[in-house]
């Protein structure tokens, strides 16, 4: 079985044409490369790798318990690596290439003739290469995304598989009606400026089919399971945060005004975000949380997300204080409807990209970007239910989708580690290795009262 | 001999070891537990999912010494050791049937 999947993926890889991407051929009338959009776009493309790692693994890796940690930071690190793959050879090509209205051409398998000419349906002042990159970016952390909703019970090779199909039977074919040339939802005029629905509508919605299909850790609801480290959480977030620039930034798609109305919206949303958190919080339970602030600055920024490049600095503030009231509410959805999503994927990702994707068409306003389009307050009540539209057709696809990939991974490789593995930890379980081993050993130098029993947990060495 | 086992509150040890020591107090083993009595614990929320902390850190000493200094060990101990809130600890004590120290492999109890 495994050695099929080898041989597969070797043949898959020769049949891909060997051609490097052409950079030194210059026509006379190929649009000119700015270098300051350029750089700027390279950087961008810099800062949301940096949400994935170390953002998004700390922000997930401090919210876990501590045996699991590594099995956390695993997943993520890993994404990195196989969808850099899955995009060079086919991924880029399925969401960005000509094709129809549902999914990209193959004609850019490879990479084939990605290179330093500018694509004009896309990025007409960067080199095509440096927008297939910046994309790659959001390609790794959508399903990274994921990964704190099932997080402490799923079996890493099945994550593995599960990535590698999500990403390219529902990733790429979903950028492609949003983002690409000839896509249905762009070209029905749904306002997504830098991924509400494709990244986090998707992400979170995903992430509710996926807990539902693997069912509740072990103990869930009787042993605590609370976070293990919360400044690992805090600055994962603020991570988050100043990556986020990149995302929404970036989005601009080049170094200019409209780079910096969106910097502008993406730091107030999550301002005001952490501040509505807090404050509902602050009522409900009697007290602020670090917790809270944190999550209530990713909320923001997940429904600032579609509306970033098109709503001004006050709709922001509104945008982001109700993403902060609305996301903290919705975690309390998991215990009345008994669903366990680790670490509320569902309730920041799936409502917040939500919330942000129906009040980007309340807010959205011409003056900010001419390019987008009135929304409701200014006089356009449709745009509400494009973006109403584009919300539902994400939904079913993505859910449809990946329940579809889970039951059928389900049955023929299962989902889940075996009980005792889970008990013992993802980290010992399935990566043989533990985050933190707080005494060396009984030797006279090792604090007992900060003891940790490493010595006794040893596992055996047995090769798996 | 008798052995003393006693909980305190963890912020209480070095208070509680300094004044055994100044008795001529010569050993003591330290060791930290949790534990609760009447004391409630306190909660723990994130992102509005409650924990009831319901054990708490203690620190729990042992000393082992001799009859005449049992009282006034306990007297000691009770003195530094309590704030008068509840979750001040508890002393113990027990009765040592033998004792032999390891080094020299001599019983001393």
């Amino acid at each position: 079985m495994k050695r099929h999947v080898c041989v597969l993926l070797f043949v898959l890889i020769c049949l891909v044409p060997s051609n490097l991407p052409v950079f030194a051929q210059a026509p006379a009338a190929q649009p000119k490369v700015d270098t300051g959009d350029t750089a700027w776009m390279l950087t961008s493309s810099a800062l949301v790798l940096f949400m994935t790692i170390p953002g998004l693994f700390l922000f997930y890796g401090g919210l876990v318990r501590s045996k699991n940690v590594l099995g956390v930071l695993m997943q993520n690190f890993t994404m990195v690596g196989l969808v850099t793959a899955q995009w060079i050879v086919i991924g880029y090509s399925l969401a960005f290439a000509n094709g129809s209205s549902l999914i990209g051409g193959l004609q850019w398998m490879g990479l084939h003739g990605v290179g330093a000419v500018p694509n004009a349906d896309y990025a007409a002042t960067i080199p095509h290469q440096t927008f297939m990159f910046y994309q790659l970016m959001f390609a790794i952390i959508t399903p990274a995304l994921m990964t704190g909703a099932f997080a402490e019970r799923m079996k890493f090779s099945s994550f593995l598989v599960f990535s590698l199909l999500w990403s390219t039977l529902l990733y790429d074919p979903l950028a492609h009606w949003v983002w690409g040339a000839g896509g249905f939802l762009h070209n029905m005029g749904a306002l997504d400026f830098a991924g509400g629905t494709v990244v986090h509508i998707s992400a979170g919605i995903s992430a509710l089919v996926a807990v539902l299909i693997l069912g509740k850790r072990v103990g869930h609801g009787k042993v605590p399971m609370a976070p293990h480290n919360l400044p690992f959480a805090v600055i994962g977030a603020a991570m988050l945060w100043v990556g986020w620039f990149g995302f929404n930034g970036g989005s601009a798609l080049g170094a200019n005004s409209l780079a910096s109305s969106a910097f502008m919206a993406t730091h107030t949303a999550a301002s005001l975000a952490a501040l509505g958190w807090m404050v509902a919080e602050w009522i409900k339970s009697g007290k602020p949380t670090m917790l809270g602030a944190a999550s209530g600055a990713v909320a923001g920024l997940v429904a600032i997300t579609p509306a970033s490049g098109f709503v001004t600095p006050l709709a922001a503030m509104v945008i982001g204080f109700a993403a902060g009231v609305v996301c903290y509410s919705a975690c309390f959805l998991k215990s009345i409807f008994g669903y366990d999503d680790a670490l509320d994927v569902v309730g920041v990702h799936g409502v917040g990209g939500i919330l942000g994707a129906i009040l980007t068409g309340v807010f959205a306003s011409k003056a900010i970007n001419s390019a987008g389009n009135d929304g409701l307050l200014y006089g356009n009540p449709g745009l509400v239910v494009t973006q109403l539209i584009a919300v539902g057709a994400t939904i079913i696809f993505v859910a449809a989708g990946t329940a579809v990939i889970l039951v059928g991974l389900k049955a023929l490789m299962g989902l889940r580690v075996r009980e005792e593995d889970e008990l013992l930890g993802l980290d010992l379980s399935q990566h043989s290795e533990s985050a933190y081993e707080l005494t060396s050993d009984y030797d006279e130098g090792g604090s007992a009262l900060t003891g940790h029993a490493a010595a006794t947990t040893k596992p055996a060495t047995t090769q798996a | 001999m008798k052995l003393i086992k006693t909980i305190i509150r963890p912020n209480k040890l070095e208070e509680v070891k300094d004044a055994l020591s100044k008795m001529s107090v010569s050993g003591m083993t330290v060791t930290e537990v949790r534990g609760h009595g009447r004391q409630k614990g306190h909660r723990a929320v994130y992102r509005g999912t409650e924990y009831a902390v319901t054990l708490l850190p203690k620190i729990m000493i042992e000393l082992v010494i001799d009859e005449h200094l049992v009282d006034d060990a306990i007297k000691t101990i009770i003195e530094t050791a309590r704030t008068g809130e509840i979750g001040d600890g508890r002393v113990f004590v027990l009765p040592v049937e033998t004792g032999y120290n390891i080094r020299t492999g001599e019983r001393d109890v």
